[in-house]
């Protein structure tokens, strides 16, 4: 509420504020100057940067600095794979955020929705993946809005969110995320793509990202052919995630698998794979090495 | 670990020029750092039946890059009844470079063609749009290893000379399309980010024939 200088006069009775009173109280004092017609009736009036006022500002680093750009990320997700089989495509990834070394977060979704066709996964800077989930729904419910039952195909997700990442590069402020963009076209066809932080894209049968690109993708390149079937998919997919927890110290033993087929999208619920840590040299390892580990 | 807006995606392009063809040619291959992302991903951008334009380098950049030309040829062809010409795509794309010249676009571009005559023109850039026509150019990661092989079998008279002599070559195209197949498969030996397949295509007068030829996958 901004004060106005009141008569409270018993003249006038309770609850009865007078005139304004000509004393030079602070909301007198600062007050704008009245619209003239010069002058716009909202209250803005003319003004001047001063740059030696702007510079001592920057340095003191407060709300009125410089735009600060992302230089590393924080709360970081790990890898993400896909791959197309014969009715569609999965895409897979664990459910942890980690804040450097720490596991922090243990029931984060990397792998979401965005329409009836297409889902996406993310590795890489949780903050920036909410960031780029809102950017998408802005885009879907441009969709919505239309009411044309047409939707945004997944190669349209994939273009749009490549323009995205290259433009925020351009910036030099990325999104920093490496993100899979997988789907059924239209037309049938199963479409599977990765954008990376600095633009950099591509389709393909099969795409992972971060450690996965070094220890999943190989068993992709064997076992991965485009027809097939959903079990061995299933399968492929859950060998991919185990080798990766065994071998990726920032990843944890519960993960989410997203389907996207012709008859829509499913998520599963967290789950875990079977792991086996009681191998015999892992018992003593000192006692088959030459020297200590 | 400081983050840097540029990355290097390797593969190699090269582009021969002929009397009445023009033979370019691009590995699939995309890499970054030491792993490979896709085998098969196109580096050719066909503008028309005459020109086509190629690139290696950050593949972000090249293919932002190619949608700008694509576009401007697109506008060219509605402004002025025809399509665009190769050294006037030459000297948009030179233009479009040296436009971002204080944050380059990191493409080592190639555009080749037949030029008004139907006789051959390759013209090869720097990331900044300084720019040659020549007779061949190759450009990317195996660009060391077959610009000497090139240089050797293509024969051009030096370019020092006065008067200038032509730098296209008299090969017929079979002959130069083995050369290029060869260059290939030789730098696919040594560069380990050339590799997978080579994507080719062949203008002439008749249009635009393309083909594939397949090199080791390690």
């Amino acid at each position: 509420m901004i004060p106005r200088p009141q008569s409270h006069s018993h003249a006038l009775g309770p609850g009865v504020t007078g005139p304004e009173l000509l004393v030079p109280t602070s909301a007198l004092l600062e007050r704008p100057p009245a619209p003239t017609p010069l002058t716009p009736s909202c209250g803005g009036h003319a003004f001047m940067v001063d740059p030696l006022q702007l510079h001592e500002a920057s340095s003191h680093g407060d709300a009125g600095g410089p735009r600060q750009h992302t230089k590393y990320p924080y709360v970081t997700g790990t890898s993400v794979i896909g791959i197309k089989y014969k009715d569609g495509v999965m895409i897979a990834a664990d459910t942890l955020a980690a804040y450097g070394s720490t596991k922090r977060y243990k029931t984060t979704q990397r792998v979401v929705k965005v329409n009836n066709h297409t889902i996406l996964g993310a590795g890489g800077e949780i903050s920036d993946f909410q960031h780029i989930q809102t950017v998408l729904n802005e885009l879907t419910d441009e969709d919505y809005r239309m009411d044309d039952g047409i939707e945004q195909t997944p190669s349209e997700v994939y273009a749009y969110l490549g323009r995205v990442m290259y433009n925020r590069r351009n910036k030099f402020n990325p999104l920093w995320n490496s993100l899979v963009v997988g789907g059924v076209q239209p037309d049938g066809m199963p479409f599977l793509g990765m954008v990376a932080m600095q633009g950099t894209h591509y389709v393909d049968s099969h795409v992972a990202t971060g450690f996965a690109s070094q220890l999943a993708r190989p068993l992709f390149r064997e076992r991965q052919h485009d027809d097939m079937s959903e079990e061995d998919a299933l399968a492929l997919i859950h060998d991919a995630l185990k080798v990766c927890y065994y071998r990726d110290k920032q990843s944890i033993n519960k993960f989410q698998v997203a389907k996207a087929t012709a008859s829509g999208i499913t998520i599963t619920e967290p789950f875990c794979l079977d792991v086996k840590w009681d191998y015999e040299l892992f018992k003593q390892p000192t006692k088959w090495a030459v020297g200590a580990w | 670990m400081s983050w840097s807006p540029y990355d290097d995606n390797g593969g190699t392009v090269l582009a021969v020029a002929g009397l009445d063809y023009c033979i370019i040619a691009a590995c699939t291959r995309m890499s970054t750092g030491y792993s490979i992302l896709t085998r098969d991903s196109s580096k050719i951008l066909q503008l028309s039946n005459e020109v086509c334009i190629t690139s290696a380098g950050m593949q972000a950049d090249a293919k932002a890059l190619h949608k700008v030309l694509q576009m401007r040829n697109i506008m060219y062809q509605h402004n002025h009844s025809k399509p665009m010409s190769v050294s006037a795509v030459a000297q948009l794309l030179s233009n479009t470079l040296y436009y971002k010249r204080f944050f380059p676009y990191y493409t080592f571009n190639i555009v080749a063609g037949l030029d008004d005559a139907g006789v051959g023109a390759v013209y090869a850039y720097d990331a900044i749009g300084s720019y040659e026509r020549s007779g061949y150019a190759c450009q990317g990661s195996g660009k060391g290893l077959i610009q000497p092989v090139l240089d050797n079998q293509l024969k051009a008279d030096s370019p020092l000379l006065i008067p200038p002599r032509n730098t296209i070559t008299s090969l017929p195209l079979d002959q130069a399309l083995d050369l290029v197949k060869d260059a290939f498969t030789s730098a696919g030996e040594r560069d380990i980010y050339t590799g997978d397949e080579v994507e080719i295509v062949i203008i002439t007068k008749e249009g635009t024939r393309k083909e594939r030829l397949e090199l080791k996958k390690d």
